[in-house]
């Protein structure tokens, strides 16, 4: 059973390596973002399945910290992109 | 053993979810459709996985720290989906003259 654990996060891992791209050429911030977004949600799938394969509960909490700061990082990216820091996207300006 | 078999197909299922993400991301033409490709098809394929992961899992504490993960993934996605599609939506949307 490992090794087909070791080839599913091996899969994610490609995944998101090619979702850098969209990172790499945007072509809004946006869409790079994005590419970082799922870096953060790949990266809880594959410690999930780390966990699956070495059972040590410590890798949960990893990934639990993992999730949290992709959506701070989102959080901060809007904030910053809004033109008085505030982070209401709709706001006049 | 019957628990390892659901729990592999699990895992394929996750994986073709996230797959398909991907594939969204890189292939959809503009932002606002790569978003929607990203925030709800990977966190499904993450559903699957920690679905795959808990049919296998020892004790109900572990199950339910599985569960807290991928909830706090889907709450974390559902509000970057809303900031970030509002923060990328034109300025005039719905104004004079229509969307961008």
């Amino acid at each position: 059973m490992a090794e087909f654990h070791y080839f599913a996060a091996l899969a994610i891992l490609a995944s998101t390596a090619i979702s850098l791209w969209r990172t790499l050429k945007g072509p809004t911030r946006a869409d790079r973002m994005m590419g970082t977004l799922l870096v953060g949600t790949g990266g809880v799938a594959i410690l999930v399945l780390l966990f699956l394969i070495h059972g040590q509960s410590g890798v949960l909490d990893v990934a639990l910290l993992l999730a949290l700061l992709a959506a701070f990082a989102a959080v901060g990216f809007v904030k910053s992109v809004s033109p008085d820091g505030a982070g209401d996207p709709e706001e006049e300006g | 053993m019957m628990a390892a078999y659901a729990s592999a197909v699990l895992i394929a299922l996750g994986l073709i979810f996230f797959l398909a993400g991907t594939l969204g991301l890189l292939r959809f033409p503009d932002a606002h459709s790569r978003l929607h490709a990203l925030t709800k098809a990977d966190n499904l394929g993450l559903g699957f996985i920690v679905a795959g992961a808990a049919v296998q899992a020892g004790d109900v504490w572990t199950v339910l720290k599985l569960l807290l993960i991928w909830i706090l993934a889907l709450i974390a996605s559902t509000t970057v989906a809303q900031l970030i599609a509002r923060s990328a939506a034109p300025r005039n949307i719905g104004g004079e003259g229509g969307g961008g």
